[in-house]
Protein backbone atom coordinates (compact mmCIF):
# COMPACT_ATOMS: atom_id res chain seq x y z
CA UNK A 1 0.00 0.00 0.00
CA UNK A 2 1.51 3.64 -0.94
CA UNK A 3 1.39 5.87 1.78
CA UNK A 4 -1.59 8.03 -0.09
CA UNK A 5 -3.72 5.24 0.36
CA UNK A 6 -3.58 6.05 4.30
CA UNK A 7 -6.51 7.76 5.72
CA UNK A 8 -6.02 10.41 7.39
CA UNK A 9 -8.36 11.71 11.07
CA UNK A 10 -8.87 15.23 10.90
CA UNK A 11 -6.35 15.65 13.68
CA UNK A 12 -3.66 15.10 11.08
CA UNK A 13 -2.58 18.66 10.64
CA UNK A 14 -2.01 18.93 14.13
CA UNK A 15 0.22 15.95 14.84
CA UNK A 16 2.69 16.96 11.70
CA UNK A 17 2.68 20.57 12.96
CA UNK A 18 3.55 19.12 16.31
CA UNK A 19 6.31 17.32 15.27
CA UNK A 20 5.03 13.29 15.78
CA UNK A 21 6.43 10.67 14.40
CA UNK A 22 3.33 9.25 12.02
CA UNK A 23 2.88 5.55 11.44
CA UNK A 24 0.14 3.48 9.88
CA UNK A 25 -2.11 1.42 12.01
CA UNK A 26 -4.99 -0.22 11.36
CA UNK A 27 -5.02 1.46 7.71
CA UNK A 28 -4.67 4.92 8.85
CA UNK A 29 -1.98 7.45 9.47
CA UNK A 30 -1.30 7.87 13.03
CA UNK A 31 0.83 9.48 15.59
CA UNK A 32 3.52 7.05 17.39
CA UNK A 33 5.23 9.69 19.55
CA UNK A 34 5.84 13.51 19.90
CA UNK A 35 8.55 13.99 22.57
CA UNK A 36 8.99 9.97 22.98
CA UNK A 37 6.87 6.77 24.56
CA UNK A 38 8.28 7.07 27.94
CA UNK A 39 8.09 10.71 28.28
CA UNK A 40 4.53 10.64 27.53
CA UNK A 41 3.58 7.42 29.33
CA UNK A 42 4.53 8.76 32.70
CA UNK A 43 2.40 11.97 31.44
CA UNK A 44 -0.80 10.07 31.60
CA UNK A 45 0.28 8.10 34.94
CA UNK A 46 1.39 11.65 36.78
CA UNK A 47 -0.63 13.97 35.35
CA UNK A 48 -2.61 14.32 31.93
CA UNK A 49 -2.68 12.86 28.22
CA UNK A 50 -4.57 13.46 25.18
CA UNK A 51 -4.82 10.80 22.45
CA UNK A 52 -6.44 10.97 18.80
CA UNK A 53 -8.91 8.42 18.87
CA UNK A 54 -10.66 9.61 15.73
CA UNK A 55 -9.08 6.11 13.81
CA UNK A 56 -12.25 4.31 16.32
CA UNK A 57 -15.47 3.85 14.26
CA UNK A 58 -18.87 4.76 15.69
CA UNK A 59 -21.93 2.94 14.69
CA UNK A 60 -25.57 4.14 15.91
CA UNK A 61 -27.85 1.17 16.06
CA UNK A 62 -31.68 2.09 17.14
CA UNK A 63 -35.26 1.37 16.24
CA UNK A 64 -37.81 -0.76 19.03
CA UNK A 65 -35.88 -4.06 18.47
CA UNK A 66 -32.21 -2.55 19.25
CA UNK A 67 -32.10 -3.87 22.45
CA UNK A 68 -32.81 -7.08 22.10
CA UNK A 69 -30.97 -7.67 18.78
CA UNK A 70 -27.70 -6.24 20.32
CA UNK A 71 -27.99 -8.73 23.00
CA UNK A 72 -28.27 -11.77 20.21
CA UNK A 73 -25.16 -9.86 18.98
CA UNK A 74 -22.84 -9.12 21.94
CA UNK A 75 -21.61 -11.27 24.63
CA UNK A 76 -21.99 -8.99 27.43
CA UNK A 77 -25.99 -8.20 28.45
CA UNK A 78 -27.24 -4.75 26.75
CA UNK A 79 -30.73 -4.74 28.42
CA UNK A 80 -28.85 -3.94 31.98
CA UNK A 81 -27.76 -0.87 30.38
CA UNK A 82 -29.53 2.30 32.10
CA UNK A 83 -29.35 5.48 29.39
CA UNK A 84 -26.41 7.05 29.74
CA UNK A 85 -24.31 3.96 30.45
CA UNK A 86 -22.20 1.92 28.71
CA UNK A 87 -20.46 -1.43 28.70
CA UNK A 88 -17.39 -3.37 27.85
CA UNK A 89 -18.53 -6.21 25.24
CA UNK A 90 -16.97 -8.17 22.29
CA UNK A 91 -18.49 -9.16 18.82
CA UNK A 92 -17.89 -12.84 18.52
CA UNK A 93 -17.77 -15.16 15.15
CA UNK A 94 -20.18 -18.62 15.21
CA UNK A 95 -16.76 -20.29 16.80
CA UNK A 96 -16.97 -17.94 19.78
CA UNK A 97 -13.81 -16.29 18.66
CA UNK A 98 -13.69 -12.49 18.69
CA UNK A 99 -14.27 -10.92 15.79
CA UNK A 100 -14.14 -7.37 17.79
CA UNK A 101 -14.01 -6.09 20.98
CA UNK A 102 -16.05 -2.75 21.88
CA UNK A 103 -17.66 -0.09 24.14
CA UNK A 104 -21.60 0.09 23.87
CA UNK A 105 -23.46 2.88 25.04
CA UNK A 106 -27.24 3.16 25.87
CA UNK A 107 -27.77 6.96 24.74
CA UNK A 108 -31.49 6.31 24.44
CA UNK A 109 -34.33 4.23 24.90
CA UNK A 110 -34.22 2.19 22.03
CA UNK A 111 -30.81 4.17 20.29
CA UNK A 112 -27.10 3.02 21.31
CA UNK A 113 -23.71 3.96 19.84
CA UNK A 114 -21.15 1.55 19.51
CA UNK A 115 -17.60 2.19 19.77
CA UNK A 116 -15.21 -0.67 17.57
CA UNK A 117 -11.31 -0.93 16.18
CA UNK A 118 -10.24 1.04 13.79
CA UNK A 119 -9.05 -2.23 11.69
CA UNK A 120 -12.72 -3.62 12.08
CA UNK A 121 -14.50 -0.79 11.25
CA UNK A 122 -15.87 -2.17 7.70
CA UNK A 123 -16.05 -6.02 9.15
CA UNK A 124 -17.91 -5.19 12.01
CA UNK A 125 -20.58 -3.03 10.05
CA UNK A 126 -20.91 -5.73 7.51
CA UNK A 127 -21.10 -8.54 10.15
CA UNK A 128 -24.01 -6.78 12.03
CA UNK A 129 -25.91 -5.70 8.88
CA UNK A 130 -26.15 -9.13 7.20
CA UNK A 131 -27.13 -10.40 11.06
CA UNK A 132 -29.83 -7.91 11.24
CA UNK A 133 -32.45 -10.21 9.17
CA UNK A 134 -35.98 -11.29 11.17
CA UNK A 135 -34.68 -12.37 14.18
CA UNK A 136 -36.88 -9.40 16.20
CA UNK A 137 -39.98 -7.89 14.79
CA UNK A 138 -38.92 -4.61 14.23
CA UNK A 139 -35.57 -4.81 12.98
CA UNK A 140 -33.14 -2.00 14.15
CA UNK A 141 -31.57 0.40 12.08
CA UNK A 142 -27.31 0.44 11.73
CA UNK A 143 -25.31 3.35 10.72
CA UNK A 144 -21.94 3.85 10.10
CA UNK A 145 -21.22 7.27 11.36
CA UNK A 146 -17.23 6.80 11.51
CA UNK A 147 -16.52 9.30 9.24
CA UNK A 148 -18.56 11.82 10.91
CA UNK A 149 -16.91 11.70 13.94
CA UNK A 150 -13.58 12.52 15.73
CA UNK A 151 -12.38 11.61 19.35
CA UNK A 152 -9.82 12.13 21.73
CA UNK A 153 -8.75 10.08 25.02
CA UNK A 154 -7.89 12.09 27.61
CA UNK A 155 -6.08 10.16 30.20
CA UNK A 156 -3.99 10.72 33.81
CA UNK A 157 -5.27 11.64 37.29
CA UNK A 158 -5.61 15.47 36.32
CA UNK A 159 -7.92 14.87 34.13
CA UNK A 160 -10.67 16.39 36.36
CA UNK A 161 -8.61 20.08 37.17
CA UNK A 162 -8.58 20.01 33.65
CA UNK A 163 -12.25 19.52 32.44
CA UNK A 164 -13.23 22.05 35.41
CA UNK A 165 -10.73 24.80 32.96
CA UNK A 166 -12.79 23.88 30.09
CA UNK A 167 -16.32 23.49 31.61
CA UNK A 168 -16.27 25.05 34.72
CA UNK A 169 -15.24 24.44 38.60
CA UNK A 170 -19.15 23.21 39.08
CA UNK A 171 -19.60 20.98 36.68
CA UNK A 172 -19.08 17.15 37.62
CA UNK A 173 -17.78 14.73 34.81
CA UNK A 174 -19.69 11.29 33.94
CA UNK A 175 -19.42 8.66 36.34
CA UNK A 176 -17.67 5.53 35.47
CA UNK A 177 -18.81 4.01 32.06
CA UNK A 178 -20.84 6.53 31.79
CA UNK A 179 -21.56 8.92 28.96
CA UNK A 180 -23.24 12.79 28.57
CA UNK A 181 -23.39 15.45 26.33
CA UNK A 182 -21.77 18.77 27.04
CA UNK A 183 -21.62 22.07 24.38
CA UNK A 184 -17.62 23.37 25.05
CA UNK A 185 -17.09 26.40 23.51
CA UNK A 186 -20.05 25.84 21.09
CA UNK A 187 -18.86 22.32 19.93
CA UNK A 188 -21.76 19.57 21.12
CA UNK A 189 -19.19 16.99 22.47
CA UNK A 190 -20.29 13.26 24.03
CA UNK A 191 -17.94 12.80 26.96
CA UNK A 192 -17.52 9.11 28.09
CA UNK A 193 -15.34 7.88 31.55
CA UNK A 194 -13.68 5.70 29.97
CA UNK A 195 -9.90 4.68 28.63
CA UNK A 196 -7.62 2.03 27.87
CA UNK A 197 -4.62 2.99 30.59
CA UNK A 198 -5.60 2.21 33.67
CA UNK A 199 -6.13 6.07 34.93
CA UNK A 200 -8.92 7.82 35.40
CA UNK A 201 -10.11 9.28 31.97
CA UNK A 202 -12.58 10.60 29.55
CA UNK A 203 -13.23 9.78 26.05
CA UNK A 204 -14.78 12.77 23.97
CA UNK A 205 -16.32 12.00 20.55
CA UNK A 206 -16.89 15.26 18.31
CA UNK A 207 -17.84 16.40 15.09
CA UNK A 208 -14.99 15.86 12.39
CA UNK A 209 -15.28 19.32 11.69
CA UNK A 210 -14.51 20.41 15.46
CA UNK A 211 -11.85 18.25 15.76
CA UNK A 212 -8.64 20.37 15.43
CA UNK A 213 -10.65 23.50 17.61
CA UNK A 214 -11.31 20.59 20.11
CA UNK A 215 -7.76 19.58 20.46
CA UNK A 216 -6.13 22.86 20.61
CA UNK A 217 -8.30 24.12 23.02
CA UNK A 218 -7.22 21.25 25.38
CA UNK A 219 -3.74 21.66 24.92
CA UNK A 220 -4.46 24.98 26.02
CA UNK A 221 -6.46 25.38 28.87
CA UNK A 222 -4.59 21.69 29.98
CA UNK A 223 -0.62 23.12 30.69
CA UNK A 224 -1.85 24.62 34.08
CA UNK A 225 -2.21 20.83 34.44
CA UNK A 226 0.26 19.45 32.47
CA UNK A 227 -1.47 18.27 29.58
CA UNK A 228 0.53 16.68 26.61
CA UNK A 229 -0.26 14.94 23.06
CA UNK A 230 0.50 11.21 23.53
CA UNK A 231 0.69 8.66 20.43
CA UNK A 232 -0.17 5.17 19.81
CA UNK A 233 3.36 4.10 21.39
CA UNK A 234 1.92 5.22 24.68
CA UNK A 235 -1.14 4.04 24.15
CA UNK A 236 0.10 0.52 23.85
CA UNK A 237 2.41 0.51 26.94
CA UNK A 238 -0.15 2.18 29.14
CA UNK A 239 -2.54 -1.09 28.29
CA UNK A 240 -0.10 -3.76 28.71
CA UNK A 241 0.98 -2.67 32.10
CA UNK A 242 -2.85 -2.90 32.90
CA UNK A 243 -3.40 -5.88 31.16
CA UNK A 244 -5.87 -4.70 28.71
CA UNK A 245 -6.29 -6.68 25.14
CA UNK A 246 -5.25 -5.07 22.02
CA UNK A 247 -7.53 -7.36 19.24
CA UNK A 248 -5.48 -8.32 16.59
CA UNK A 249 -2.55 -9.57 19.19
CA UNK A 250 -3.87 -11.05 22.39
CA UNK A 251 -7.43 -10.92 20.51
CA UNK A 252 -8.27 -12.82 17.35
CA UNK A 253 -11.27 -14.75 15.35
CA UNK A 254 -9.01 -17.81 16.83
CA UNK A 255 -9.19 -17.06 20.32
CA UNK A 256 -12.39 -17.01 22.29
CA UNK A 257 -13.10 -14.19 25.42
CA UNK A 258 -12.72 -17.26 27.72
CA UNK A 259 -9.49 -18.18 26.47
CA UNK A 260 -8.46 -14.79 27.31
CA UNK A 261 -9.89 -14.80 31.09
CA UNK A 262 -12.13 -12.07 29.62
CA UNK A 263 -15.34 -14.03 31.08
CA UNK A 264 -16.35 -11.14 33.10
CA UNK A 265 -17.90 -9.75 30.07
CA UNK A 266 -19.51 -12.82 28.77
CA UNK A 267 -22.97 -13.59 30.24
CA UNK A 268 -23.35 -16.72 29.57
CA UNK A 269 -27.45 -16.28 31.52
CA UNK A 270 -28.40 -15.00 28.09
CA UNK A 271 -30.89 -17.75 26.08
CA UNK A 272 -28.76 -16.78 22.49
CA UNK A 273 -26.31 -14.72 21.77
CA UNK A 274 -23.33 -15.87 18.50
CA UNK A 275 -20.45 -18.07 20.27
CA UNK A 276 -22.64 -18.83 22.81
CA UNK A 277 -22.01 -22.77 22.24
CA UNK A 278 -18.59 -22.28 21.67
CA UNK A 279 -18.07 -20.33 24.92
CA UNK A 280 -20.12 -22.91 27.01
CA UNK A 281 -18.19 -25.98 25.99
CA UNK A 282 -14.78 -23.80 26.48
CA UNK A 283 -16.60 -22.84 30.31
CA UNK A 284 -17.16 -26.67 30.82
CA UNK A 285 -14.45 -28.41 29.61
CA UNK A 286 -11.65 -25.75 30.46
CA UNK A 287 -9.92 -23.93 27.78
CA UNK A 288 -7.04 -25.85 26.12
CA UNK A 289 -4.44 -22.27 26.42
CA UNK A 290 -4.91 -19.75 28.67
CA UNK A 291 -3.89 -16.15 27.80
CA UNK A 292 -1.09 -14.91 30.92
CA UNK A 293 0.59 -12.20 31.75
CA UNK A 294 3.96 -12.53 32.91
CA UNK A 295 7.04 -10.10 33.90
CA UNK A 296 10.73 -10.93 33.28
CA UNK A 297 12.85 -11.76 36.28
CA UNK A 298 16.03 -9.30 35.79
CA UNK A 299 17.07 -7.32 33.10
CA UNK A 300 17.26 -8.33 29.47
CA UNK A 301 15.83 -7.55 26.22
CA UNK A 302 12.17 -6.45 26.39
CA UNK A 303 9.91 -9.85 25.20
CA UNK A 304 8.10 -9.16 21.62
CA UNK A 305 4.97 -10.66 20.04
CA UNK A 306 5.67 -14.18 18.62
CA UNK A 307 8.79 -14.60 21.03
CA UNK A 308 8.29 -18.59 22.16
CA UNK A 309 7.14 -19.25 25.86
CA UNK A 310 8.61 -22.09 27.51
CA UNK A 311 7.99 -24.15 30.63
CA UNK A 312 10.36 -26.47 32.05
CA UNK A 313 12.28 -26.63 28.96
CA UNK A 314 9.35 -27.51 27.20
CA UNK A 315 7.33 -24.82 24.74
CA UNK A 316 4.47 -24.01 26.21
CA UNK A 317 3.22 -21.58 24.20
CA UNK A 318 4.09 -17.37 22.32
CA UNK A 319 3.83 -13.80 23.23
CA UNK A 320 1.05 -12.02 22.07
CA UNK A 321 2.22 -8.33 23.38
CA UNK A 322 5.04 -7.40 24.95
CA UNK A 323 7.75 -4.55 25.55
CA UNK A 324 9.62 -2.83 28.58
CA UNK A 325 7.20 -1.17 31.12
CA UNK A 326 8.21 2.54 31.89
CA UNK A 327 6.38 2.40 34.90
CA UNK A 328 7.89 -0.67 36.25
CA UNK A 329 11.27 -0.50 34.40
CA UNK A 330 11.32 -4.15 33.69
CA UNK A 331 9.58 -6.53 30.38
CA UNK A 332 6.43 -7.60 30.44
CA UNK A 333 4.39 -8.74 28.35
CA UNK A 334 1.17 -11.24 27.55
CA UNK A 335 0.79 -14.80 25.64
CA UNK A 336 -1.46 -17.50 25.46
CA UNK A 337 0.10 -20.57 26.87
CA UNK A 338 -0.80 -24.39 27.96
CA UNK A 339 -3.60 -24.54 30.77
CA UNK A 340 -1.27 -26.75 32.80
CA UNK A 341 0.91 -23.91 32.55
CA UNK A 342 -0.90 -21.05 33.42
CA UNK A 343 -0.73 -20.66 37.05
CA UNK A 344 0.20 -17.42 38.73
CA UNK A 345 3.20 -17.78 39.92
CA UNK A 346 4.44 -20.44 37.02
CA UNK A 347 8.39 -19.74 36.16
CA UNK A 348 8.61 -19.71 31.98
CA UNK A 349 11.41 -18.83 30.09
CA UNK A 350 11.36 -16.13 27.03
CA UNK A 351 13.14 -17.30 24.40
CA UNK A 352 14.80 -14.18 22.74
CA UNK A 353 17.40 -14.55 19.47
CA UNK A 354 18.27 -18.24 20.77
CA UNK A 355 18.86 -17.10 24.21
CA UNK A 356 16.29 -17.75 27.06
CA UNK A 357 15.37 -15.38 29.91
CA UNK A 358 13.80 -16.22 33.07
CA UNK A 359 10.44 -14.66 34.08
CA UNK A 360 7.22 -15.58 35.97
CA UNK A 361 3.26 -15.48 35.52
CA UNK A 362 1.66 -12.70 37.15
CA UNK A 363 -1.74 -11.83 38.67
CA UNK A 364 -3.43 -9.06 35.92
CA UNK A 365 -3.32 -6.16 36.25
CA UNK A 366 0.35 -6.00 36.11
CA UNK A 367 0.56 -2.60 37.13
CA UNK A 368 -1.46 -0.94 40.02
CA UNK A 369 -1.31 2.66 41.32
CA UNK A 370 0.49 3.39 44.33
CA UNK A 371 -1.50 5.89 46.54
CA UNK B 1 19.88 16.88 13.29
CA UNK B 2 23.47 16.49 14.23
CA UNK B 3 25.94 14.95 11.09
CA UNK B 4 29.33 15.59 12.31
CA UNK B 5 31.64 16.22 8.92
CA UNK B 6 34.48 13.92 10.35
CA UNK B 7 32.77 11.01 10.41
CA UNK B 8 31.68 8.05 8.17
CA UNK B 9 28.74 6.62 7.46
CA UNK B 10 26.40 3.71 6.24
CA UNK B 11 22.81 3.99 4.68
CA UNK B 12 21.80 1.72 7.55
CA UNK B 13 22.32 5.08 10.37
CA UNK B 14 25.44 3.57 11.72
CA UNK B 15 28.60 6.08 12.26
CA UNK B 16 32.25 5.02 12.07
CA UNK B 17 34.89 7.09 13.64
CA UNK B 18 38.60 5.92 12.27
CA UNK B 19 41.36 5.71 14.92
CA UNK B 20 44.36 4.35 13.54
CA UNK B 21 44.04 0.87 12.87
CA UNK B 22 40.29 0.44 14.36
CA UNK B 23 36.85 2.29 13.93
CA UNK B 24 34.44 2.97 16.80
CA UNK B 25 30.51 2.63 15.45
CA UNK B 26 27.32 3.77 17.02
CA UNK B 27 24.22 5.35 15.25
CA UNK B 28 23.66 8.54 14.12
CA UNK B 29 21.56 11.16 15.97
CA UNK B 30 19.10 10.41 13.36
CA UNK B 31 18.49 7.11 14.26
CA UNK B 32 18.46 7.35 17.63
CA UNK B 33 15.63 10.39 17.50
CA UNK B 34 13.87 7.72 15.36
CA UNK B 35 14.03 4.88 17.45
CA UNK B 36 13.22 6.95 20.55
CA UNK B 37 14.01 5.80 23.96
CA UNK B 38 16.72 3.23 24.04
CA UNK B 39 15.88 0.29 26.73
CA UNK B 40 18.39 -2.35 25.77
CA UNK B 41 21.65 -3.26 24.03
CA UNK B 42 23.22 -6.71 22.93
CA UNK B 43 26.75 -5.86 22.23
CA UNK B 44 29.19 -8.30 20.03
CA UNK B 45 31.66 -10.11 21.95
CA UNK B 46 35.00 -9.04 22.08
CA UNK B 47 37.04 -11.12 20.16
CA UNK B 48 34.80 -12.01 17.89
CA UNK B 49 35.34 -11.86 13.90
CA UNK B 50 32.96 -10.19 11.57
CA UNK B 51 32.09 -9.54 8.38
CA UNK B 52 30.87 -6.74 6.84
CA UNK B 53 26.96 -5.95 6.55
CA UNK B 54 26.93 -8.90 9.69
CA UNK B 55 24.29 -8.43 12.58
CA UNK B 56 26.08 -7.93 15.40
CA UNK B 57 24.59 -6.03 17.76
CA UNK B 58 20.66 -5.42 18.52
CA UNK B 59 19.30 -2.27 19.83
CA UNK B 60 16.26 -1.59 21.40
CA UNK B 61 13.49 0.86 22.04
CA UNK B 62 10.47 0.61 23.80
CA UNK B 63 9.14 -0.19 20.11
CA UNK B 64 10.84 -2.25 18.29
CA UNK B 65 14.47 -4.30 18.03
CA UNK B 66 16.75 -2.76 15.61
CA UNK B 67 19.97 -4.88 14.06
CA UNK B 68 23.62 -3.01 13.61
CA UNK B 69 25.45 -3.72 11.49
CA UNK B 70 29.22 -4.42 11.10
CA UNK B 71 30.45 -1.22 8.71
CA UNK B 72 32.88 -3.48 7.43
CA UNK B 73 34.72 -6.89 8.01
CA UNK B 74 37.08 -7.16 11.25
CA UNK B 75 37.65 -8.23 14.63
CA UNK B 76 35.73 -6.92 17.39
CA UNK B 77 38.00 -5.28 19.88
CA UNK B 78 35.64 -3.46 22.10
CA UNK B 79 32.40 -3.46 23.44
CA UNK B 80 30.61 -0.58 25.32
CA UNK B 81 29.88 -2.23 28.84
CA UNK B 82 28.28 1.39 30.04
CA UNK B 83 25.59 0.80 27.83
CA UNK B 84 24.28 -2.56 29.82
CA UNK B 85 23.59 -0.19 32.90
CA UNK B 86 22.78 2.50 31.14
CA UNK B 87 21.56 2.18 27.14
CA UNK B 88 19.75 5.76 27.22
CA UNK B 89 23.16 7.01 26.49
CA UNK B 90 22.77 6.23 22.74
CA UNK B 91 19.94 9.16 22.92
CA UNK B 92 21.50 11.53 25.27
CA UNK B 93 24.80 11.61 23.44
CA UNK B 94 24.86 9.21 20.24
CA UNK B 95 28.51 10.29 18.62
CA UNK B 96 30.33 10.12 22.39
CA UNK B 97 29.20 8.09 25.11
CA UNK B 98 27.09 6.47 23.13
CA UNK B 99 29.52 4.67 21.04
CA UNK B 100 28.25 0.81 21.04
CA UNK B 101 31.44 -1.14 19.44
CA UNK B 102 35.27 -0.92 17.99
CA UNK B 103 36.30 -3.13 15.27
CA UNK B 104 40.04 -3.90 14.39
CA UNK B 105 39.53 -3.73 9.76
CA UNK B 106 41.24 -6.09 8.07
CA UNK B 107 41.41 -3.72 5.28
CA UNK B 108 41.23 0.29 5.27
CA UNK B 109 40.28 0.35 1.70
CA UNK B 110 36.52 -1.47 2.69
CA UNK B 111 36.24 2.36 4.56
CA UNK B 112 35.54 3.74 0.60
CA UNK B 113 32.70 1.82 0.77
CA UNK B 114 31.28 4.26 3.45
CA UNK B 115 29.09 7.32 2.86
CA UNK B 116 30.60 10.86 3.68
CA UNK B 117 28.45 13.07 6.28
CA UNK B 118 27.45 15.24 3.13
CA UNK B 119 25.85 11.93 1.71
CA UNK B 120 24.27 10.69 4.69
CA UNK B 121 22.69 14.40 4.87
CA UNK B 122 21.02 13.51 1.88
CA UNK B 123 19.71 10.13 2.06
CA UNK B 124 18.16 11.48 5.14
CA UNK B 125 16.65 14.53 3.75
Amino acid sequence: MSSTAWKKTPLYGEHVRLGARMVPFGGWLMPVHYSGIVDEHHSVRNAVGMFDISHMGQFIVSGTGACDWLDTMLTNKVAKLDVGQGQYTFLLNNNGGVIDDLIVYRTGDAEFLLVVNAAKVEEDFVWLEDHNVGQVSNLPSAKNRSADFGGVAIQGPRVVGLFHELLGQNVELPARNCIRDFVIENMPVSVSRTGYTGEDGVEVFFRANDAAKFWNLVLERGKKNGAKPCGLGARDTLRLEMCYPLNGSDLSAERNPIEAGLGFFVDLEKRQFTGRDKLLETKTNGARERLVAFKMNGKGPPPRPHYALFSNGNRVGEITSGTLSPSLNIGIGMGYVSAGSAKIGTPLEVEIRGQKFPATIEKKPLYKKQS
Amino acid sequence: MNVPDDLLYTRSHEWIRREGEKIRVGITDHAQAELTDVVFVELPKVGAQVEAQAAIAVVESVKAASDIYAPVKGTVVEANDALSNNPALINTDPFGEGWIFALKIDNPDDLKNLQSAQTYKDQIG
